[in-house]
């Protein structure tokens, strides 16, 4: 059962990383966002569901999946916004330039 | 002038966010004494469910009623404080003392874990009303650049 948590957890470390490195690295709001919003929805699941299993079956694990619930519904809804606001004063979208 | 959010998808979540909010508000409430949480954290949970309709769909869908009597209700969240840490004080104990409050066929340990509530709703009416009243203002700010 301790294999089970720390594999689950150390793959929602990975999509974390991937998130940060994501921010980072790439050039403008909305691939950054787009790196955010993918990978911290899989990171958070498989680091709260890692954890759900650390814990055993208790009430803890009914928490934490209205916590995943919650995640799912107000991460992409608030990238939605801020996406939004960033198209509507302007911001103009990255293009390879041209050589 | 602020305009509200004209997106379909955030007034669906806010729709179905906002009693969610105020329930998670109430358990943060009752459960303040042996869990994470307290009046506080539940006040600023109230008012992010008044403030989240105000931002999504603007000040005529919200309860625009509280615009002036937001800071009253702040009022009587603190008199409910005082109120019941004064109570103890007149009776003979001490300042917040619940053990001496007057609540006929109630052990003491009882008394305290009714009192320690009563104040924490306290707290929450408190917190809840001055978050909506500060955001309240704010919102004026940035409405009277227009004017």
């Amino acid at each position: 059962m301790l294999a089970v948590d720390t594999l689950l957890i150390c793959i929602g470390l990975f999509f974390l990383t991937v998130a940060a490195i994501g921010i980072v690295r790439l050039p403008d709001v909305f691939s950054r966002s787009h790196a955010l919003s993918i990978t911290d929805t899989l990171g958070t699941f498989f680091v709260l569901t890692g954890v759900a299993f650390y814990q055993g079956l208790t009430l803890a694990d009914v928490k934490i999946m209205l916590i995943l619930l919650a995640l799912w519904h107000l991460n992409p809804v608030i990238s939605h916004v801020i996406l939004r606001a960033a198209l509507r004063n302007g911001v103009r979208p990255w293009v390879k330039e041209k050589k | 002038m602020i305009q509200p959010l004209d997106s379909v998808i955030v007034h669906t979540l806010t729709r179905v966010i906002t009693p969610v909010i105020q329930l998670f508000a109430l358990y943060v409430l009752i459960h303040g004494h042996d869990s994470p949480g307290g009046g506080f954290q539940a006040g600023t949970l109230f008012a992010a469910s008044v403030i989240l309709p105000i931002i999504a769909f603007g000040i005529q869908g919200s309860l625009s009623v509280l615009e002036r009597r937001a800071i009253i209700l702040g009022g009587i969240g603190i008199l409910l404080f005082a109120g019941i840490g004064l109570l103890p004080l007149i009776l003979g104990g001490e300042f917040l003392n619940y053990g001496k409050l007057p609540i006929p066929g109630m052990e003491a340990s009882a008394r305290r874990h009714w009192g320690i509530l009563g104040i924490e709703i306290g707290v929450t009416i408190t917190v809840a009303a001055t978050a909506v009243s500060i955001y309240y203002s704010l919102r004026e700010r940035g409405e009277g650049e227009e004017k």
